[in-house]
């Protein structure tokens, strides 16, 4: 083995070539490494937001629903409760109208009766002093003996 | 090996361990510092800036959004260094991280040329050697830049410097050269040499192991990819030479498939290690 000035020449090359790598070649890989790894820190990142927004939206979707169904159903008892209101108004309204003819129709009735019953009185107290007259042959006099008629027809 | 006679094994051997260096023969003292060996930087530069290339274009092309395959590859590689960095270096690594990138990928390279065919590439070069008119038996060529010395020190040594720098930049000129003094046995008169002498044998040792640790692993690996060559070179048509021939492929396939796991280990080894002793220059005693 024989040592030369190939040694100090080596040394010179060698730190050349790691001065050259230092320069060009490492800055450039490093910067891309690091660019990645902060590329896919951000995605694991976003992701995760995309999740707990995810979940937030679901929840949010679930109450909107929950929400909806109730005002649905307080909606439908509020109209069932009015629907049968308006019935229950219907069956008062009718029978009112109802007792109220009924009412009237008696009223009628009983004058219609009454005034019958004054019309045969009429009648029936003209026929007794008709009768009377017959029987007498004699004429009464209608108004020295109004007080007895009057006393008659009412007596009928 | 096309030439007068062919090589006997240890000739070949020797021919294959000869770098092609700037004296154009081998270098005859053990430590000459005139000398160049021309493979060993051809091929590391050469590999260098191919992995600039690689990872520049890489870089170039790296994006937020999903990535390809060829950037996906290039990322778990820079994620995995920037992680270790992380773990062990505590302070700025805005160059140390990059630097451990560097060290990792350029020895895997230079490594992996270990697991080309071993006579591939010197074949070539003797072939052109020839060509051009010159003896092929001098075209020397060693193609695995980490199995030379030179190339795993001279890698050793900047982290050394880069400990130094390190040292003296987080704990001041001052606080460093107490702390050569002070650690690690404690501030008393008496402990200074010894704690100097101990800090010495440390970087020393540091950086000495650090080196031949590379070279040693690869050396040796490349040394037995020689020797599973000669023994398929042994087949001359009689029977049992053709069992060595079976038996140098078996080897050699073993081998290189062994050699994917050293080629790798040791980079990462040597990466490790590069952010240990960078680490340990950020710690104050």
């Amino acid at each position: 083995m024989n040592l030369n000035a190939t040694l100090f020449a080596q040394l010179v090359v060698f730190l050349i070539l790691a001065w050259f790598t230092m320069k060009f070649v490492w800055p450039p890989i490093m910067k891309a490494l690091d660019e990645r790894a902060s590329k896919i820190a951000d995605g694991l990142a976003a992701a995760d937001k995309a999740r707990t927004d995810l979940s937030h939206a679901e929840k949010k979707a679930s109450d909107e629903l929950r929400k909806a169904r109730e005002s649905a159903a307080e909606f439908r008892s509020g109209a069932e409760r009015q629907v049968a209101q308006l019935i229950e108004d219907a069956r008062a309204e009718g029978a009112r109208i109802v007792n109220a003819a009924r009412e009237a129709a008696e009223a009628e009735a009983g004058v219609a009766s009454q005034r019958a019953k004054e019309a045969l009185r009429e009648h029936v107290a003209v026929l007794a002093v008709a009768g009377a007259e017959r029987i007498l042959r004699k004429e009464i006099n209608a108004q020295a003996h109004a007080e007895l008629l009057t006393q008659l027809k009412s007596e009928l | 090996m096309a030439a007068e006679h062919a090589p006997n094994a240890s000739e070949y051997i020797v021919h294959h361990l000869t770098h092609l260096n700037s004296l154009g023969h081998k270098q005859a003292a053990l430590v000459d510092w005139t000398v160049f060996h021309l493979d060993t930087l051809f091929w590391s530069v050469s590999l260098g800036l191919l992995m600039v290339l690689i990872l520049a274009r890489a870089a170039a092309k790296a994006t937020s959004g999903v990535p390809g395959r060829f950037q996906a590859a290039v990322e778990i590689l820079v994620e995995g260094v920037e992680s270790q960095a992380k773990s062990i270096v505590h302070g700025d690594r805005t160059f140390i991280a990059p630097l451990a990138l560097t060290v990792f990928v350029w020895i895997f390279f230079m490594n992996a040329m270990d697991l080309l065919p071993v006579d591939l590439l010197p074949r070539l070069w003797q072939g052109a050697y020839s060509i051009s008119g010159h003896d092929p038996a001098h075209a020397y060529q060693r193609v695995v830049p980490t199995a030379d010395l030179n190339a795993t020190l001279g890698m050793s040594l900047g982290v050394l410097l880069l400990c130094l720098y390190y040292s003296i930049k987080i704990k001041g000129f001052g606080g460093w050269i107490h702390e050569l003094f002070t650690a690690p046995f404690g501030s008393h008169p008496v402990l200074y040499p010894i704690n100097f002498a101990m800090q010495m044998i440390e970087y020393v040792s540091k950086t000495v192991s650090h080196g031949m640790r590379l070279f040693g692993n690869m050396y040796a690996g490349e040394l037995i990819f020689m020797l599973i060559g000669l023994m398929g070179a042994a087949w001359v048509g009689t029977a049992s030479s053709g069992l060595l021939w079976v038996g140098g492929v078996f080897a050699g396939v073993i081998w290189a498939i062994f050699h994917i796991l050293i080629i790798t280990l040791q980079a990462f080894i040597f990466m490790m290690l590069t952010l240990v002793y960078i680490g340990q220059a950020h710690e104050t005693h």
